[in-house]
């Protein structure tokens, strides 16, 4: 990559940010230079923030409709999966599976759900309901 | 207060090295770094999996560069792990009151300075505390462009995230660098492990012959599952791409290495060879560009073409391989 090639294509998900690149100048020779983003790049980090919000809108209609408890809409939030919450949290992954259903959900200790909300960074409120419509809840 | 260097690097790790040996007073540059701890690679294992994904890496697992570097150089890193979060970060705080700047191991989801869009469940960060003010960790994160804050608790959070490559609130620095050894010794030693890596490992998923069996799997993706396949063709080009690689897959941050090992070791085959991976990584960038617009739907979704791409690549990057081997009989 030659230093005129170093693409500036002002990523919005870099927020402003520039990140530094290796390329070549007129000489050959390797240096760094300051890049605002590629628009290749941003396809694909699109691709997997939408995946995640995607999960999430189904999630929070689940919820809606009483198959699925808040929390599945708080991990897919969080950018989670039940892989990731269940090594967060020291669950096992079928423990995780299972108080992604209401019925379970409702029973769990108040011990259980501190691991939750630990791992969430969430109040015991917040891990019970669904945010706002409005407000997308992402941390 | 501890003055710190800031220097925005392209790659955590490697970055997040270099800045600790800087300040301790050996000036390495961050391609010297990445290039000595050979740690450059191709590795695609389907049966590890992340985030639904088969775990595909252009370099080594984090920590091999620190390690690498040790070995190499004869420097020896102080590392700690701690059970308890107040521990670590008692520890952290004991380093900084001494005007130790320490490296740490950080998740970048709940580090309050990434833009939202880069927030994912990566546990294997690399940053540098370097100050306290008040409530506020004083960080040189090598990914941005200027010193970064983060607030004790989320300092804390982050460093003790449980999961795949938990930090356990890794804490590591220099302690001797009087014994470094001298480049032109480690120089060969480690692009002589990269090349047989990538050559002559004998599993099919790693180095150039991964590259070629990804391109196989490419070409047998069934039209049926679209909606994966495209998941995992920009799961490839992210793996490549995102912050930290210095672009292309980390291929233009060792052909800088490799660049500047002729200019040291006077050898005008590395500067040949340099040109070599220079040329690979700009086939990558051109995997990355057809990738992307095949999932935005500007030209159509074509497995063979992706796939005729990424064996170009295996042969050139075979090439430099060889070439660099070849070094050795000179």
């Amino acid at each position: 990559m030659k230093l005129d090639d170093v693409p500036q294509d002002k990523s919005r998900s870099f927020e402003g940010q520039k990140k530094r690149l290796y390329a070549r100048d007129e000489n050959g020779e390797y240096t760094t230079a300051l890049s605002s983003g590629w628009e290749a790049e941003d396809v694909v980090l699109d691709q997997a923030v939408e995946e995640y919000n995607r999960f999430t809108r189904e999630a929070r209609q689940r919820v809606q409709q009483g198959l699925s408890s808040p929390l599945e809409y708080h991990m897919y939030a969080h950018r989670m999966d039940i892989t990731v919450l269940a090594q967060a949290t020291g669950f096992f992954r079928w423990q995780v599976r299972r108080h992604l259903t209401p019925a379970v959900f409702n029973l769990l200790t108040p011990r259980k759900l501190q691991r939750y909300e630990e791992a969430l960074q969430m109040t015991p409120g917040q891990l019970r309901t669904l945010p706002p419509e409005d407000e997308p809840q992402n941390d | 207060m501890t003055d710190f260097n800031h220097q925005q690097t392209a790659h955590c790790e490697s970055g997040a090295v270099a800045a600790l040996l800087r300040h301790n007073g050996l000036d390495l540059s961050e391609p010297m770094v990445f290039g000595l701890s050979s740690a450059l690679t191709y590795a695609y294992i389907p049966l590890v999996k992340m985030g639904g994904m088969p775990l595909l890496a252009y370099r080594m697992p984090p920590g091999r560069i620190i390690r690498g570097l040790s070995k190499r150089l004869g420097i020896r890193f102080h590392f700690e792990r701690f059970r308890r979060p107040e521990d670590g970060t008692a520890a952290l705080n004991k380093y900084l009151e001494q005007g130790t700047p320490v490296g740490l191991q950080a998740s970048v989801y709940w580090l309050p300075y990434f833009p939202e869009n880069m927030r994912f469940h990566f546990n294997a960060h690399n940053l540098v505390a370097y100050g306290k003010d008040g409530d506020d960790y004083l960080i040189s994160d090598p990914t941005f462009e200027q010193p970064v804050r983060a607030d004790t608790a989320a300092l804390q959070r982050s460093r003790f995230v449980k999961g795949m490559l938990a930090p356990k609130g890794l804490i590591y620095y220099p302690e001797d660098i009087s014994q470094a050894k001298d480049l032109t010794a480690a120089i060969p030693v480690a692009i002589r492990s990269t090349a047989n890596m990538m050559l002559r490992t004998p599993l099919p998923f790693i180095g150039v012959r991964g590259i070629r069996h990804v391109a196989r799997h490419m070409e047998k993706l069934s039209p049926a599952n679209e909606h994966y396949n495209k998941l995992l063709i920009g799961h490839m080009v992210r793996m490549q791409e995102e912050i930290g690689t210095g672009g292309a897959g980390f291929r233009f941050l060792f052909a800088s290495f490799l660049q500047e090992s002729a200019g040291i070791l006077s050898d005008e085959r590395l500067a040949k060879a340099a040109d070599q991976f220079t040329d690979a990584g700009d086939e990558w960038r051109r995997f990355a560009l057809y990738a992307a617009k095949m999932l935005k739907g500007r030209s159509e979704l074509d497995y063979d073409k992706l796939a005729t791409q990424l064996r170009k690549v295996a042969d050139m990057e075979q090439e430099g391989y060889q070439m660099l081997l070849a070094l050795k009989s000179g």
